[in-house]
Parts: C-alpha cells; sequence; structure tokens
C-alpha cells in the first residue's frame, strides 16, 4: 500500500505523510491491526507556505518526496509543529535543514521538548498559544492551545478560510488505508474509539476544555495526524468526543463521596478487614462505600469504578513478601483512566511479615493519590481491638472524603520514630 | 535550634520541624500528597504550592529556578526536594 504522491485536501492544501501499514504495536501501549499513517500537511498561501507537523524519522524519504511535489524547500515561510512526539517529528532536523528560513512555530509547552528533542539550546523558533495567528497572505492559520490531548504540548491549527483543523492527535486514530479520506477508507469507528479509550480518556477534563475551543469552528475538514481525514460529517466525531469526555456511568448517589473497597483474601481475614473498613466508612455521612472481591470480578469494570470514584482502598494478603497479583493487575491497569488527587488507602491480613499493604501504599502515591491514613496490618487472625483499628480507618476515609478530619499536630521527632506515616 | 510548623493542608497535619529542615523530609513521612520522582531537583514531579509563608522558606537555588521556569511554575511554586524550612509557619499543598 503506497500513496505515490501527494493529496489535495482542497485547494492548495495537501497531505504529505506517510503510511506505515505494517505496525502492529504503537507506543508498547496500542495495537495497531492494520498499521497507521504519519499524516502530515502542506498549506499554500498567496504570501507564504506553511508544513504543519512530518512524519517519523523512518519515512522521512517519503514525506520529502511528497512535500517536493507540492513546495519548493525556498519557499517554505512555517513550520508548524502540533505535537513533538517522535512519530510526528522524525523529519524536523532535515527539514529544518533544507528550509532554514522557515519559521518554525510551537505551543508554549512544547518549548522544553524541542530543546530535548533537537539536543540544541540555540534554537529560532516562535512559541504560540490560543489565539495567536500567522498570514500566509490571503489565508491565516490560527492556534488553538489544547494541552493534554494525549501531551502537555499539543496544539490544533486551523486554517480559518477553509474551514480546515489540523488536530494534532485529537481525532486521530491508528488506522491504515491509502485513500485516506474518512468517506472512502474502511471502516475505522473501532480504531477511532480505541485510540480516545486508550490516548485521551486520562485527560477527559482537558479534553472537554479543548473541545470548548473547537465546537464553534464551522468546520468542513478535520485533518488529523494520525488514520483517516474527516471530510464527512466532521463535526460527528466532535460530537462523540463529547460523548466519551463525559462520565462513563450514571452515579445515582452523586451528591455522596464514593469510597471503593477492593480486597482479595485467602482465608478470610483481609475480607473480614475489608467489611470492617466499609462499615466504618459508612457510619461517615455523605459517603457511599462499595466492597468488591476482586476474585470476582474482571479489570475493565473496576477501572471503569475507578475512575468515578473518590477514593479507593485495597485490602491484600501478603504472599512471599508482595501484595497479590490481583492486586498488581489493578492498579497497573490505571494508565487509562485519571486517578491523580484521589483519596488511597490499603491494609490487610499477613502471616509472617506484612510488606503487601506498605507496597501498595506505595504504589498510590506513586500514581499521585493522596495516602493520608496509614494502613491497618494484621497478623492472621484479627482481634476485635483490630476490627476496630480497620472500622476507624474507614471512618478516617470517610471524614477526609467529606472534608471533616481532625487536624493535628506533632513533632517531626514523633515523626521519625514511626515506620511509615503519621496515623496509626 | 528554631523550629518551624509546616502545614500539609490536603491532609490537615502540621508539622513542627527544626529549621533546615527540607519539605522532602516530612511530606513523606507524614504521607501527603506531594509526589516525588528523581527527588534531586531536576524533574520538577514534586512541585507544590505554598499557601502563605514562602518567606519562611530558603531562597531558590539556580538549579530550583531552572527547573520552575522550565515548568511554568507560577510565583507561589517550590519544588519539595529542594526547599528547605527556615522558620515560622508555612502552608503547603501538592501542586
Amino acid at each position: 500500500m503506497e500513496t505515490e504522491s501527494a493529496v489535495p485536501l482542497g485547494s492548495g492544501v495537501h497531505w504529505v505523510g506517510a503510511l506505515d501499514p505494517g505496525l502492529r504495536e504503537f507506543d508498547v501501549i496500542l495495537k495497531t491491526a492494520n498499521g497507521t499513517t504519519y499524516n502530515a500537511y502542506c498549506v499554500r498561501g498567496s504570501a507564504g507556505v506553511a508544513v504543519i507537523d512530518t512524519v517519523k524519522a523512518e519515512y522521512a524519504d517519503t514525506f520529502f518526496a511528497h512535500l517536493e511535489q507540492v513546495a519548493r524547500y525556498d519557499e517554505l515561510t512555517a513550520i508548524v509543529l502540533n505535537h513533538l512526539e517522535p512519530d510526528h517529528t522524525g523529519a524536523l532536523p532535515e527539514l529544518m535543514r533544507r528550509a532554514p528560513q522557515a519559521r518554525l512555530y510551537i505551543s508554549v509547552k512544547a518549548q522544553m521538548m524541542l530543546k530535548a528533542l533537537l539536543k540544541s539550546e540555540a534554537l529560532a523558533y516562535t512559541p504560540v498559544g490560543t489565539g495567536d495567528t500567522v498570514s500566509l497572505g490571503d489565508r491565516t492559520l490560527r492556534f488553538l492551545n489544547t494541552p493534554y490531548l494525549h501531551w502537555p504540548d499539543i496544539q490544533c491549527t486551523w486554517l480559518e478560510e477553509e474551514g480546515m483543523l489540523f488536530s494534532g492527535d485529537v481525532f486521530g486514530c491508528h488506522f491504515c488505508d491509502a485513500r485516506l479520506f474518512n468517506d472512502r477508507v474502511g471502516d475505522f469507528r473501532f480504531s477511532f474509539e480505541y485510540y480516545y479509550a486508550h490516548i485521551m480518556r486520562p485527560f477527559r477534563e482537558y479534553v472537554r476544555d479543548a473541545l470548548d475551543l473547537i465546537e464553534p469552528l464551522e468546520l468542513k475538514l478535520i485533518a488529523p495526524a494520525h488514520g483517516p481525514i474527516l471530510r464527512d460529517a466532521p463535526r460527528a466525531y466532535v460530537q462523540r468526543y463529547r460523548q466519551l469526555a463525559a462520565p462513563q456511568l450514571h452515579n445515582e448517589a452523586d451528591r455522596d463521596k464514593t469510597l471503593l473497597v477492593f480486597y482479595i483474601s485467602s482465608y478470610g481475614n483481609t475480607a473480614r478487614m475489608a467489611q470492617a473498613v466499609r462499615d466504618g466508612a459508612e457510619e461517615i455521612d455523605g459517603v457511599r462505600a462499595s466492597l468488591y472481591d476482586l476474585q470476582g470480578g474482571e479489570v475493565t469494570p473496576f477501572v471503569d469504578l475507578i475512575e468515578e470514584a473518590d477514593g479507593i482502598a485495597f485490602g491484600t494478603p501478603t504472599i512471599n513478601g508482595d501484595a497479590v497479583k490481583p492486586i498488581w493487575d489493578l492498579l497497573s491497569s490505571l494508565a487509562v483512566v485519571k486517578v491523580s488527587e484521589k483519596l488511597g488507602a490499603a491494609f490487610g491480613s499477613y502471616g509472617w511479615s506484612g510488606e503487601g499493604v506498605n507496597m501498595v501504599e506505595d504504589r498510590l502515591r506513586g500514581l499521585k493519590l493522596r495516602v493520608p491514613v496509614k494502613g491497618v496490618r494484621v497478623k492472621l487472625i484479627p482481634t476485635e481491638d483490630e476490627m476496630e483499628k480497620c472500622r476507624e480507618l474507614g471512618r478516617e476515609l470517610a471524614r477526609h472524603l467529606t472534608g471533616r478530619i481532625t487536624r493535628r499536630v506533632i513533632d517531626m521527632a514523633e515523626l521519625l520514630k514511626e515506620p511509615s506515616h503519621a496515623q496509626g | 535550634m528554631p523550629k518551624a510548623n509546616v502545614t500539609f493542608e490536603d491532609i490537615g497535619i502540621t508539622v513542627t520541624v527544626p529549621a533546615g529542615t527540607r519539605l522532602i523530609e516530612v511530606s513523606e513521612k507524614v504521607g501527603a500528597g506531594i509526589t516525588y520522582s528523581c527527588r534531586e531537583g531536576e524533574c520538577g514531579t514534586c512541585i507544590m504550592k505554598i499557601v502563605s509563608g514562602m518567606e519562611n522558606l530558603a531562597q531558590r537555588s539556580v538549579l530550583e529556578d531552572k527547573v520552575l521556569q522550565e515548568n511554568m511554575a507560577g510565583r507561589n511554586n517550590r519544588l519539595a526536594c529542594q526547599a528547605q524550612v527556615l522558620g515560622g509557619e508555612i502552608v503547603v499543598r501538592p501542586g
């Protein structure tokens, strides 16, 4: 599969990207059943020519061949980078060498990445933000700052006279079809949804902000950096993003804070502790606490639940010095949702050593959750006193969720005596 | 030795610490929500907000200043792994 030439999107606007039909896995995290495309574009105006994005380094020759069909290097006045990941900037150093007069436009947040990418501090570029424009004479490129879709540096470029949005990774997908346009290629609906779910979903608050900028535009065409160019019903894709960025699950107790207690238990001890944590949390008004045995569930629906929760607690036994695999399986599956700033906690029963609880707490902190309450660790069968500690853990988590924490003052010297954090 | 009170607003705990303590030494111990990666003032992961008491922290080093600028941090931000307590009252939170 090879497009042998640049492909017109409209008068004086061309796709000059490359196809990569053989790719089967992108960036470790995404499967690509029929490859991907690296979309780059060239826009010609009466007083300037712009290149928007480039391609992965291995495909630079194809990109330059396509570009040369529609522009000379000495005509280029602007190079716009909507996103600096290497699959879009692989041909940048050579393009800058061939067109040294072209001014580079990047988002404000892309500046440090550009320096790291090109390993040079002495670079000439113009940082741009929402509303900034570059004139090509009779055509204008207007920038929309859309950070974290899915990197901090992402921006979209709006060719206002043509109603074309060059959207970077936004509205993109990994789907390779030389026919390029959404009304001509094969069925890529799954790829579009799959791409959103793995790339954009953790940043849904930013997606909503970006859509606020994009929705008012009179869109005639969306030209993303991967996958089909959306010229048929482009607004449908914008609407789909709006749907996908809404909470996935309806919460009928939305005035309450939600605490999810997950556990796994070999002899029933950690299960009893989990029940006590849940019971304690339920004593506090304004908290809806729920209990789930990880042995009875699959990871994906739990990830959906966690995305909407305010707090999560994990009960784990310790086996051979580690928390158990179902806990790690869930904790390693949270990269697709936003969990930072949620409340986290761990607890569990153990036979010998009991490191599992601290390891889970560390992992939660690593995921940027707040872990303000030290977990309860119980050697083998919990006593009534220890069960009460579990109930108090639940109450304390609920107090944190509802803003009813008791403020405390402690001395550093006391803190240094304790093995972990302050509360016990 | 002069003491300072550092309040971690997100968890509601105030810790009385000796002058010269770096915030990283306290925040991890107390379980505050500030997270760390390199712990050496390079990555910017531990950027935190000083709610009040900025004047009670030692001045930014050239290194800290550079990292904060690169991360487009505001004037109320510091790196928890670098910021050193001088005395008085300081209130911090993650972010």
